[in-house]
């Protein structure tokens, strides 16, 4: 992965109005406190990262709507796009990326990818190694029905994007 | 006016003013924002290629692939269902919902489920159903149908939700801005979902090596409904298969640019249900999701319902590649005017649909509004899986001409000079044989003009005919432009190349000073010119769906041409619709070796002119000036073809100051704005090409354009005279 691809990857996101935050996993527990509002739910990153105590990572039904924030994992990032796949996973990143305002997504800036071949080819082993779902999440839920974009339908109404670089 | 024609002009009339502005505005940005988003790829044609690549395939392998997807279903603990048809399907949908004794079932959008109106059969077995997509739900809670594939409730303004919202839930503060809206949808369907039993989704894509469902959706509803419940119905028609998970990606990368003009949705959720997430129950509220037990059960109904037959049609096959997209509504003029609530049969509408409703609902739900389909042509590059929706349209109106027979028809088929056999419809008849009214009306000129413009012809023409009287008819001409050729003869020395220039039925009879301003701008630019007694291209009979017809005068055409292009000469056509037949219908009715040999010869007058000149050809042969203003209009079948930059180079070259419009097309599309239970549509069409012709900077303009309804709509539209490019470029002697 190219610094080329990490740019691609920014430019995207600026265009989407998504914000960045690039940080190390010694100082993700920093960087969560400026981009989490309390109360903030989440689910344990499969990096070594922890997440900090404050997170709630045991939700119940109840705390994911009351959640302001909802910090999960990404398995890659998509350039071309400003995309994050987030994967359906038992321990809830599906849910806990849903249902709260604003979706916190950490990501490792070696897994981004340059454009969807990439992100195919990577989401097409994956399944076929037996994860059953992902989302292609790009921006925040929005919809047009009610006569002008507004962004916040079903799902959040704000994403950032905390990249770790190594 | 007969009194079908004009309840239909009634129908169309009061959805115009209804709805027509908000089908406009909405329409008209997702168009333009595909403009602007197709051109962030870097090969936009390759990939709709791989994406058509993809679905032929998958139909022709489509047996193979249900036997594949059946395994993968089963083996990750789902089931699949092939259901025969809407009953079919309703009832395996209504059992699943009995073995879970669901309440409530909530549903993301799905054109599918329109289809087989699943709502309406699980509602009558005590179930309850709610749409959870905004716009759906809109329209649940107001009781209308949609309007668009895609966004469904299209027709309805922000004012309109309000004031429905408003009156039909009476909140504490009065409902206003899309905001305020979306956020009372947002909590109201929030709490039906966290109580649902069953989720249902539709599925735009599924593929048969894992087993995974793609979904293509903005506003996280869809997430929410195949997440929350236990139970996961999804329900799709059979060709949404595709083989593999990487074939997914040229459609994620066209979807939302084609549809919406959004480089992707916010969302393409590639499930493989049952999903591993937890489910999400609202009922046990405080103990922690990955705490509760999650069994999960998935059903998976994929719906014949007349699909398969499609496949076995060679002309309704393609049909079966289209994904939904909704491109081909949102270029369409008419449509843009209309909406789906006219432009539309049982479920499916705008271009595509007749396709559709032909295959899944019958013809008689595609006759309703496939008329409104112009042929213009603007769709089939808007297609990302390039489709000839034109084409499937015309098929469509041939079988619903054949299919509607009437007693006297056998006598008319006796008197008519066409190919098609009784049912084609007066109207449908005498425009399909335009050409044997051209050869009528300039034998008679000007005697025949004057008896067509009498207030009882148009009376009669009205009544029989359909042709409305408020539209000015073309003035057949005397002589000929074949006739005027033959008299004149070649006035070149020492010619460079010999062309022929095409007398297409107007040039001959109606525009003919077009055609001899042709001839005498290519004998300026040292081309031989000849002007054969050549049939019409058949373009004519095609747009009224007389396919036989058209082949006929096909193989005519061909004839009439063979020798010259054995010679070497070029085919030089001035009518766009014509040459758009040669490089593009001509391929179903020729010969793949004369198809390529008409094609490969034939040019557009202007691009002829063009290539002339950059071949060395002496500009100052023709009229040169010093920045001329000109408004262009160039022809709808001209853009698809690409070749509307050449006339805006040749006359930018030339010297003149170019503005060219944007609207897709003219709304005139050759018959069309004559009938008269279309043409206020087509005026209504015709307005916004006006006002662009009405600005500040274009009113004082010079207007040309390319296509002869295009100048006869123009005509009909502005007080200034109108003229073909070639007419300004030409010297004049």
């Amino acid at each position: 992965m190219s610094t080329g691809t990490v740019a691609t990857f920014e430019d995207s996101l600026e265009r989407l109005e998504v914000g960045w935050t690039h940080t190390s996993s010694d100082e993700l527990g920093d960087v969560l406190r400026e981009v989490c509002d309390d109360p903030a739910v989440g689910v344990p990153l499969p990096s070594d990262a922890p997440l900090p105590e404050w997170v709630n990572t045991n939700p119940t039904p109840a705390d994911l709507r009351e959640a302001n924030a909802g910090v999960t994992a990404a398995g890659i990032g998509i350039a071309d796009y400003g995309s994050v796949v987030v994967q359906g996973t038992p321990d809830g990143v599906e849910p806990v990326s849903l249902f709260c305002d604003r979706h916190v997504a950490v990501l490792q800036q070696s897994d981004i990818v340059p454009g969807m071949p990439e992100a195919f080819e990577w989401l097409g082993e994956e399944f076929r190694t037996g994860h059953s779902s992902a989302i292609i999440a790009t921006g925040p839920s929005a919809t047009a029905d009610m006569g002008a974009l507004v962004k916040g339908a079903h799902g959040p109404k704000d994403v950032h994007v905390v990249i770790l670089d190594e | 006016m007969s009194k079908a024609r004009e309840a239909k002009a009634a129908k169309i009339r009061q959805l115009m003013e209804t709805e027509g502005d908000a089908v406009n505005t909405g329409t008209s940005g997702f168009n333009q924002g595909r403009y602007e988003s197709v051109q962030t790829l870097d090969d936009y044609d390759g990939l709709k290629s791989e994406a058509r690549a993809v679905k032929e395939d998958a139909i022709e392998r489509l047996p193979e692939l249900i036997d594949e997807l059946r395994e993968t279903v089963e083996e990750n603990g789902g089931t699949l269902y092939i259901a025969d048809d809407a009953a079919d399907a309703n009832r395996y949908i209504r059992e699943v919902c009995e073995d879970n004794d669901a309440e409530r079932v909530v549903k993301s959008k799905s054109m599918t489920s329109e289809e087989i109106e699943v709502n309406e059969a699980l509602e009558h077995a005590g179930t309850e159903v709610i749409e959870t997509d905004l716009g759906e739900w809109v329209l649940q809670v107001a009781d209308e149908a949609p309007s668009h594939i895609v966004a469904p409730a299209i027709h309805k303004s922000r004012d309109a939700i309000a004031d429905l919202f408003n009156e039909t839930f009476d909140p504490d503060e009065p409902l206003e801005t899309a905001e305020e809206l979306t956020m009372f949808a947002r909590e109201q369907l929030g709490e039906l979902i966290e109580d649902a039993d069953v989720g249902m989704t539709g599925a735009n894509f599924i593929t048969a090596d894992t087993g995974t469902i793609a979904l293509v959706t903005s506003e996280g509803n869809a997430r929410k409904t195949a997440v929350v419940p236990d139970t996961h119905v999804a329900v799709a028609g059979v060709e949404k298969l595709i083989p593999t998970v990487e074939d997914l990606q040229p459609f994620v990368e066209l979807i939302g640019k084609s549809g919406t003009g959004q480089d992707i949705t916010s969302y393409i959720s590639l499930l493989t249900p049952p999903v591993e997430s937890p489910t999400v129950d609202f009922d046990d509220p405080d103990t922690p999701i990955t705490d509760a037990e999650t069994d999960r059960d998935y059903h998976l109904v994929l719906i014949d319902n007349g699909r398969m037959a499609m496949r076995d049609d060679d002309q309704l096959r393609e049909t079966l590649y289209c994904i939904r997209c909704s491109a081909c509504s949102n270029v369409c003029a008419n449509f843009q005017h209309v909406g789906g609530h006219a432009f539309g049969g049982e479920t499916y509408s705008g271009g595509i649909g007749t396709g559709w409703e032909a295959g899944v609902e019958g013809l008689d739900s595609a006759a309703e509004f496939n008329d409104l389909c112009t042929g213009c042509s603007r769709c089939t590059t808007a297609c990302p899986v390039e489709i000839d929706i034109p084409w499937i349209n015309t098929v469509v109106r041939d079988r619903v001409n054949r299919g509607d027979v009437s007693e006297v028809d056998w006598l008319v088929e006796g008197l008519t000079p066409d190919e098609e056999p009784g049912g084609v419809s007066f109207q449908k008849r005498f425009f399909g044989n335009f050409e044997t009214a051209a050869k009528v009306g300039s034998f008679f000129a000007p005697v025949s003009n004057w008896v067509a413009q009498s207030s009882v012809s148009r009376n009669l023409m009205e009544r029989f005919l359909g042709i409305d009287a408020r539209r000015e008819l073309p003035a057949f001409q005397r002589e000929t432009l074949v006739e005027w050729f033959d008299a004149r003869g070649s006035r070149v020395q020492n010619p460079t190349r010999t062309a022929v220039l095409y007398p297409d039925v107007y040039t001959n009879h109606v525009q003919v000073e077009r055609g001899k301003a042709a001839v005498r701008a290519l004998e300026a630019l040292d081309v031989e010119v000849v002007v054969p007694d050549v049939r019409s291209s058949g373009r004519a009979p095609l747009s009224q769906g007389m396919i036989a017809t058209a082949e006929d005068h096909a193989h005519d055409v061909y004839a009439g041409l063979a020798e010259y292009i054995d010679a070497g000469h070029d085919i030089v056509v001035i009518e766009p619709s014509d040459l758009a037949m040669f490089r593009g219908e001509y391929e179903k009715f020729l010969p793949e070796q004369s198809f390529e040999r008409i094609a490969d010869s034939s040019y557009e007058v202007m691009e002829y002119v063009f290539g002339l000149l950059e071949n060395g050809a002496d500009a100052d042969a023709l009229s040169v000036v010093d920045g001329d203003e000109v408004a262009y209009h160039s022809h709808c079948q001209q853009r698809t073809l690409g070749l509307e930059g050449y006339t805006e180079a040749v006359l930018s070259d030339l010297g003149f100051d170019v503005a060219t419009s944007d609207v897709e097309c003219c709304g005139m599309a050759g018959s069309f704005g004559y009938k008269s239970e279309y043409y206020e549509l087509s005026m209504d069409v015709g307005s916004e090409l006006k006002s662009q012709f009405q600005t500040d900077d274009t009113r004082d303009r010079t207007v040309v354009a390319s296509g002869t309804s295009c100048l006869e709509q123009l005509d009909s539209l502005l007080s200034r005279p109108t003229q073909h490019p070639v007419q300004l470029v030409a010297p004049s002697r």
